[in-house]
């Protein structure tokens, strides 16, 4: 930063005229300092926003989607998006209000020559909230019927995304898939960091012959290219396991893969710390190498760790949508995005059904979300960019 | 120089080794043999225990896995023999050369196409910080790296089949499939490999693209940037031979990292759009536990990747002196 | 412009910067003369503008700071007044003048050279850019400039890259690089900062060898008495972006009028006074954004006027020829090394 710039932002800061607040402003913790920093990034709160919201949806998947992800309805196999409207003009040409939408019928497209559903645009269906659905269990433990929105009509369901080849509604189905996909984003990096911590931590700490060989090891690992491997190991999963234990597994494997970007992170942070003055000083001063650890070096790359924490989340959804997308990852008939994916490997369905692509949307946009809060932890927690 | 080459020669030499043995690892970790996945798809032949033991003899599958693994890598070594494809029943260097070759190309298509689009946007960006253009190569770049991109290459196989009407895919048209090597042949490929190319390469673009700004606008506001302009250098030219040529250097260096990522991307691209490359092949591989045939897949895979990394390296000495001196 | 006595006069210099935090007037109204073939000292603490001075001198300052008003005459060699203030800061005119006719050396020899590019890559490259000379030419005026500035094996450095050479060989090439040119003026901003002391006395008289031998006018901008009182014929005194007095070295040092001048000169540490507490000015700089009304530097003079120091700038005193003051006492002789 200019010279300049510095006596300027030091205007206000003279012993006489410091006020109680802008003392406290300026005492401001580290964490403080991180948030302050943060807040200025806005791609990164817009993230930070959106990212939160798809957590949301997922602890609250089973309620907040109109149905559960097996209900369906034979009749609306391959059922187009339908339509959502407030205003219905009736045939005598009154008008009425309320949210609604249109049940589909079987029609014949003149210009495909095919048979479609299109909406019966005469009949209207209201859509309710808090509505009484499709009966579930609530986290697994509570079983209830109530959804956040929805017709209310057990024979005509609504599909705000369209339907898949057995007649089952996307829209749910993404949302039920967010739970597994994101849930697996987070336990996957749970123990890659744990792996990343220990030897990155190991290997930058003490250095020498040890940080040497785990050094040459993490490179080997990661000349590998990841989705050969990640193949390789997952199609040791027989395809008779339990679902749990496929789910288990696959996020072993990504996380095994993964946690070299962590270690390689926290031995950066460690050599760079070593060397620091303040880290000779406590030494100096007598601080046993735990102590240092713990109170000194900790606390300096612990927003490093964060900002690399939410920027390898996003690698290991993707990861596994490529996986389950392939078929040797999680499989029906449980649904992750990348399962849900699946369903849309055939040239000819998307033509038919491009809807079905909708899912990869969802990735796209969680991916998105959780780099730019990334970026934004990132660059609020490097205390030496300007 | 040479040898500092050298020396990063010898140094890939007992890597490569402990990749085989991962890889052999890896391959060997499914319980059961080929001769079991044959089990069960001959269930109704009637195969007995015998014929299964019988079969494991004549594949060499009963040997202990360090021995079955000296055996391969000793045919690699010597003979260039990779081991025998069960499922295909040839020996497996007749199926991968070729493939392999191809994927090697679509690799390094992707890798030329990435650093063509990344370098000019990424100074763009620099050069005109905070500006449309600035914000517009953001976007682009973050675009690239959250689509995956299996996903972008079914989108363009949609976009192309329902605009177009063409199907995408493959790297030759029909008639140039089974046919021998000729310009022709080649003009054809080149025709068809963009689309691949571009759907691996979009992913690194978009980290080198903001790499590249991210470098160069470090580097502009250093002192030695002054002093040029002190000397009463233009500032197009002064750009181009001061930060630049030092921001090219992390650029360069991340070639290391790209090209694994680069090699993963045509993997899973391949088989989405179904080319005749090593991807495919793998999948097919794996999922039968034809172990030399993915085994040798998966090495030849790494062992691309890490001349390239070799090659990065020989290219950043170039560029930074002080990386030779060092 | 009296372009026989002055290479350069720059008359109400002003360059701000617009920041966030508010309008920094990093030079605000500056007159100065350099005269030619001299050594012009220039002397200040840290904010005082005397690095952006010489940078608007060059016309170097980056944005958010820009020239606001003022100009710098330059008696040009054509026998023409260009006032460079004016000019286009990356046009045809000025970079001719940046590098052909001005030179400048900075602070840090260890960052000021590109770390990729050799030496000889560096110190050519001036001269191949503002003189028609061609490569085989230009690699031997910079062996031979090599040489003059001191470096053992001229032709040898020419080859090797700035990280192999230590912090005082680099400060040579920087003066090198400067001087390839034979240019009129050379800036040197604070060069022996960063230096050992005794480097700092090989450099300091190598400044002053070439100036002779090139009839060089210096403007050479520093914080140390010490260096002034070794190389400066006059000293321009700066203070908060405005120049507070202006005298040859010997006036300066022996009758100054400025009571900034003259606590700077009391602060010297002096050995022989023992027991003493070294005197320091009272205060500190204000700050950027916070400047006093009236004369800058009352909050820390011991002998402001209230009512008048602190109402308007004083206007500049021309005490005897070549010897202004900016300041209400301009007229009153004071003891300088009154005992401590």
């Amino acid at each position: 930063m200019l010279e300049v710039e510095h006596a300027a932002r030091a205007a206000k800061d003279r012993p006489d005229t410091l006020t109680r607040k802008r003392e406290r402003y300026l005492a401001a913790g580290q964490w403080q300092l991180i948030w302050r920093r943060f807040r200025r990034h806005k791609l990164g709160l817009a993230g930070g926003a959106v990212a939160a919201l798809i957590y949301l949806v997922a602890l609250f998947a089973e309620f907040l989607a109109p149905t559960t992800f097996e209900e369906y309805t034979a009749a609306y196999r391959f059922a187009p998006p339908m339509p959502v409207e407030i205003v219905h003009i009736a045939q005598d040409g009154s008008w009425h209000w309320g949210l609604h939408t249109h049940p589909l019928v079987p029609t014949v497209d003149k210009v495909k020559m095919r048979r479609t559903l299109a909406p019966d645009g005469q009949t209207v269906v209201p859509i309710h909230f808090f509505v009484s659905g499709a009966p579930y269990k609530f986290w697994g433990i509570f079983p209830t019927d109530l959804h956040f929105f929805g017709t209310g009509d057990p024979k005509i369901p609504l599909m705000l995304l369209g339907g898949d080849r057995l007649g089952r509604d996307l829209l749910s189905r993404i949302i039920y898939g967010s739970r597994i996909s994101l849930s697996i984003g987070l336990f996957g990096v749970a123990i890659s960091l744990l792996l990343g911590v220990i030897i990155g931590g190991i290997s930058g700490y003490i250095g020498g012959i040890t940080d040497n060989l785990i050094q040459r090891l993490v490179e080997i690992l990661d000349s590998i290219p990841s989705v050969p491997l990640w193949i390789g190991l997952a199609a040791i999963i027989p395809l008779t396991l339990a679902p749990e234990l496929v789910y288990f597994l696959i996020t072993l494997i990504l996380a095994l893969i993964g946690w070299t970007g962590l270690a390689r992170v926290v031995r950066g942070r460690f050599l760079a710390l070593k060397h620091e003055d303040f880290i000779i000083a406590a030494r100096l001063d007598g601080a046993s190498s735990l102590r240092i650890i713990l109170r000194h070096m900790v606390p300096s790359f612990m927003s490093h760790i964060i900002a690399a924490l939410s920027l390898a989340i996003p690698g290991m959804i993707l990861a596994e949508t490529a996986l389950s997308y392939l078929g040797i990852g999680l499989r029906p008939p449980v649904v992750s995005w990348g399962v849900l994916l699946q369903d849309a490997q055939n040239i000819r369905t998307i033509v038919e059904a491009p809807w079905l692509l909708l899912p990869g949307g969802a990735v796209i946009v969680t991916v998105l979300a959780l780099n730019f809060l990334g970026d934004g932890l990132r660059d609020a927690a490097d205390p030496y960019s300007t | 120089m040479l040898g500092y080459i050298a020396r990063r020669i010898l140094m890939i030499v007992p890597t490569m080794l402990v990749i085989s043995m991962v890889v052999f690892l890896v391959i060997q970790l499914p319980p059961g043999d080929y001769a079991n996945t044959l089990m069960a798809t001959m269930q109704d032949s009637g195969m007995d225990n015998f014929g299964v033991e019988a079969l494991r003899k004549q594949y060499g599958l009963d040997q202990p896995v360090w021995i079955q693994y000296g055996r391969w890598i000793w045919g690699i070594l010597s003979a260039g023999d990779f081991g025998y494809s069960f499922k295909w029943s040839v020996p497996v260097s007749q199926l991968i050369w070729d493939r392999l070759g191809l994927s090697v190309l679509v690799s390094l298509s992707a890798l030329l196409l990435t650093w063509a689009i990344a370098l000019p946007i990424g100074i763009f960006a620099a050069a005109r910080k905070y500006t449309v253009g600035d914000y517009l190569a953001s976007f682009i770049g973050f675009a690239g790296l959250a689509v995956p991109n299996f996903l972008l290459a079914l989108l363009i196989m949609y976009g192309a089949f329902s605009i177009f009407g063409m199907s995408v895919g493959g790297l030759f048209s029909a008639e140039y499939v089974n046919a021998p090597w000729s310009f022709a042949k080649i003009g054809d490929l080149l025709s068809h490999i963009w689309i691949p190319a571009l759907v691996v390469g979009l992913g690194g673009t978009a980290s080198l693209i903001r790499i590249m700004r991210a470098n160069l606008l470090d580097e502009l506001g250093k002192p030695y940037v002054v002093t040029a302009r002190a000397k009463g250098l233009g500032e197009t030219r002064l750009l181009l031979k001061y930060p630049l040529r030092l921001a090219l250097n992390p650029f360069v260096s991340s070639l290391a990292w790209v090209l694994p990522g680069l090699v993963s991307g045509e993997t899973i691209v391949s088989i989405v759009l179904s080319l005749p490359t090593t991807g495919p092949l793998l999948l097919d591989a794996l999922i039968a536990q034809d172990m030399y045939l993915a085994g040798s897949i998966i090495l030849m895979l790494s062992v691309l990747t890490i001349v390239g990394t070799l090659l990065s390296d020989i290219l950043l000495a170039i560029l930074d002196p002080r990386v030779r001196y060092a | 412009m009296d372009s026989s006595a002055n290479l350069i006069e720059i008359r109400n210099l002003k360059t701000h910067f617009k920041t966030d935090d508010g309008l920094v007037k990093a030079v605000d109204g500056i007159d100065l003369d350099v005269p030619r073939g001299k050594v012009l000292c220039v002397v200040g603490e840290s904010g005082s503008g005397k690095s952006i001075m010489a940078r608007s001198i060059m016309r170097i300052v980056q944005p958010p700071g820009r020239i606001v008003a003022g100009s710098i005459d330059y008696a040009a060699e054509s026998g023409h007044q260009v006032d460079l203030a004016a000019l286009d800061p990356i046009g045809a005119q000025m970079r001719d003048i940046r590098g052909g006719d001005f030179g400048m050396v900075f602070q840090e020899p260890m960052t000021a050279l590109s770390p990729v590019h050799t030496v000889g890559d560096q110190v050519t490259e001036a001269l191949l850019l503002h003189r028609q000379v061609d490569r085989n030419a230009a690699t031997a005026a910079a062996a031979a400039m090599l040489a003059r500035v001191g470096l053992p094996d001229p032709t040898g450095t020419l080859r090797r890259f700035p990280f192999e050479l230590s912090g005082g060989m680099r400060q040579r090439v920087c003066i090198a690089m400067a001087l390839i040119c034979r240019p009129k003026l050379l800036i040197a901003d604070e060069p022996t900062t960063a230096l050992d002391v005794t480097t700092q006395a090989q450099v300091l008289d190598l400044i002053g060898e070439l100036q002779a031998e090139m009839g060089l006018t210096v403007l050479f901008i520093t914080h140390n008495l010490g260096v002034v009182a070794q190389i400066a014929d006059s000293v321009a005194v700066m203070y908060l972006g405005r120049v507070v007095e202006y005298a040859d070295v010997d006036t300066l040092f022996h009758d100054p009028r400025h009571p900034y001048t003259q606590a700077l000169l009391r602060s010297v540490p002096r050995p022989g006074l023992r027991g003493a507490r070294l005197p320091t000015i009272r205060g500190s700089v204000p700050h950027a954004l916070d400047r006093p009304t009236g004369c800058l530097f009352q909050t820390r003079c011991d002998v402001a006027v209230a009512g008048l120091c602190d109402r308007e700038l004083p206007p500049t005193h021309r005490v005897a020829p070549g010897h202004l003051v900016r300041c209400v006492h301009a007229n009153q002789a004071r003891a300088v090394g009154e005992p401590a």
